[in-house]
């Protein structure tokens, strides 16, 4: 099925949360909505699920206009950052109640449930916890119990709200990559929304960068974070290192460059390089970070190899040479 | 899949344990002395007078006793005693659960009015709230004429006691359940409606059995309170024999004409009913907890 949202507008009290948003979700696609606490990635996502309603928009699936339509007449799947289970009933009975509440004509026999409801349970890894309880369960079951509830309606989109958000980083990256293997085995198109970059960029087939309300950019992994559209995409999809230069006198420009994209010299090779002295080395892990303040007074971070910090052999208070590569140049809009 | 996630499965949440640490728990003579106290507090002001009601109601022996209680004016009494329960209590739980619903999943307009007004009643001294009645409906009250124009009594007669009752009794279950459905927040209700089910559905399914513990609760204190009601029931009753007398007046009426025996009779019945409906409550509670467990 394929999501298209037009203009939405949408505040809450006096703050706006969405300002003409649009957005194209083909079909079978995993898009992530990506931004920090504010950018109006929840709010989107809960319009596209009817739980919220735009002030002003449209939102159609397949094309057709679904604005009016409640959550209940979208079936959508839609999964919570805290899981939302139905704390009295047991994982069977959770993963069973979208089918449960159908009405009489459309129902399946309890047969069928039952049938259904042991497949997806299998699907998730959880066929043996049927009649536990969800205070009985762990974070990351929990949530591949309420995945499995939300699959059961045969949803025509998956949405999730920060999914791994709750959990801890270890099972976060598991439950990340075991997502991804069911969205390729499933092709249900599938919005999730998420605050961690290195999360969007792993999972998405594309990528939406929001903030304030708006979209900055739009693209795949690749192109969000090596061709950033933006200053704030730039800063947001990664680390970043800011040099202040005036190629002009009366337009001062923002160079922007990545820690592992900055070189580090013992002398000076080229123009663009400039003179450095090390503050800090932090050498465990699998790359060696440098924190070096410039003779400007701006602080740096470099990235750089084990090996090449081996063959630098750099030391606190050393003075060296730090060469940007692959910069992105934005011009300042406002001077001093 | 090839993987398999690392997350362990938990066992039921271990039980709590005692401080371990030496230096948070109170020394033994302070734990000692708090207990003591506080048992001392409840029996005095609750097990000696639940004990001396009994004790008094038999002190003239069993076959005065039990002609007090088979009185038709005191049969009369306990009969109306339940009938005002049997209306004012399903009302209000119905109010309650509607008003709690209301103020805790939903923002609108006149919401801090509401839960001002739910809180009313416990404002009012019951007396008070009695005089609102008698001035609304009294034979001088602002619809006293309509009322008479239509032959309809409601002060010193049934639906005044009921209305007052009613009245009192207004916040306990709304009370009991708003923190709760907050604190138990709306996603529960949105993962239900996202997965199809209709707004009663929702209701029946996921949010009565979150808040039947709390509900259970409020209702029993709804139904102490409208059985035992004294200040605005006496108000507007008329102390009418036989008619218009609940229990707790005519346990009144009884101790003001030196009948204290028969008094206590009729307070013991009070107190039975009270027992009754706590371990009515413990019983349900228990099945409750036996069905959760079961599941």
């Amino acid at each position: 099925m394929t999501i298209e949202a037009r203009g939405l507008n949408k505040s809450f009290g006096g703050f706006q949360a969405l300002r003409g948003v649009d957005l194209d979700v083909k079909e079978g696609e995993l898009v992530a909505l990506l931004g920090p606490s504010g950018s109006g990635k929840t709010t989107l996502l809960r319009i596209l699920s009817g739980l919220e309603f735009p002030d002003q928009g449209r939102v159609l699936f397949d094309g057709e206009d679904a604005t009016e339509r409640s959550a209940r007449e979208r079936r959508v799947g839609f999964v919570f950052q805290h899981y939302a289970l139905f704390r009295h009933m047991s994982v069977f009975e959770n993963v069973a109640f979208g089918l449960r509440v159908r009405a009489r004509h459309e129902r399946p026999r309890e047969a069928e449930i039952r049938e259904r409801v042991s497949e997806l349970l299998h699907l998730v890894q959880l066929g043996n916890m049927a009649e536990r309880l969800p205070s009985q369960l762990s974070g990351g079951q929990r949530q591949r119990v309420a995945l499995a509830r939300a699959l059961a309606v045969r949803p025509r989109m998956l949405l999730l709200d920060e999914p791994f958000g709750a959990l801890d980083s270890r099972v976060r990256k598991e439950l990340r990559r075991w997502l991804r293997q069911l969205h390729d085995e499933l092709h249900i198109t599938s919005v999730f929304v998420t605050h961690d970059q290195e999360e969007a960029l792993e999972l998405a087939d594309r990528v939406v960068v929001m903030n304030h309300g708006a979209i900055e950019q739009v693209g795949t992994p690749e192109q969000v974070y090596h061709q950033p559209a933006t200053r704030f995409v730039y800063e947001f999809m990664g680390d970043v290192n800011i040099f202040h230069e005036r190629v002009e006198p009366a337009k001062p420009t923002s160079i922007y460059v990545r820690p592992h994209l900055l070189e580090v010299h013992r002398g000076p090779a080229g123009a663009g390089d400039i003179r450095a002295r090390v503050l800090r080395i932090h050498a465990a892990g699998p790359t060696v970070k440098v924190e070096l303040r410039t003779e400007r007074g701006e602080l740096v971070h470099a990235e750089i190899s084990q090996h090449r910090h081996g063959a630098l052999g750099l030391l606190r208070d050393d003075d060296v040479y730090v060469r940007p590569t692959h910069p992105h140049v934005f011009s300042d809009d406002y001077s001093i | 899949m090839s993987t398999r996630p690392a997350d362990w499965t938990l066992a039921a949440a271990p039980a709590p344990r005692a401080p371990a640490s030496s230096a948070l728990a109170e020394p033994p003579w302070l734990r000692r002395l708090l207990t003591a106290a506080a048992l001392g507090f409840l029996g005095l002001f609750l097990v000696l007078p639940l004990v001396t009601v009994f004790a008094e109601a038999f002190s003239k022996g069993v076959g005065v006793y039990l002609d007090a209680i088979s009185d038709p004016i005191a049969l009369a009494a306990v009969r109306l005693t339940l009938l005002v329960a049997a209306i004012s209590v399903p009302a209000n739980a119905a109010f309650g659960v509607a008003a709690a619903w209301a103020i805790a999943k939903f923002e609108f307009r006149g919401k801090a009015l509401l839960v001002t007004a739910i809180d009313l009643p416990f404002a009012v001294s019951p007396v008070v709230a009695g005089l609102i009645f008698v001035l609304l409906f009294g034979a001088q009250g602002i619809f006293g004429p309509w009322l008479r124009e239509h032959d309809l009594k409601i002060i010193f007669a049934v639906p005044g006691i009921v209305l007052a009752t009613t009245f009192i009794t207004f916040p306990f279950v709304a009370r009991e359940l708003i923190p709760l459905m907050q604190e138990q927040g709306s996603e529960e209700e949105e993962a239900a409606l996202s997965l199809g089910a209709s707004g009663w559905q929702t209701f029946r399914r996921v949010t009565l059995p979150n808040i039947s513990l709390g509900l259970l609760y409020g209702i029993v204190l709804l139904n102490a309170r409208a059985m035992g009601e004294f200040g605005a029931v006496s108000v507007v009753s008329g102390h009418i024999r036989g008619v218009t007398n609940t229990l707790p007046l005519h346990v009144e009426i009884l101790y003001n004409e030196y009948q204290s025996a028969a008094a206590f009779a009729a307070a013991s019945l009070l107190a039975l009913l009270a027992l009754l409906t706590l371990v009515l409550k413990r019983i349900l509670e228990w099945r409750m907890g036996r069905i959760a467990r079961a599941a």
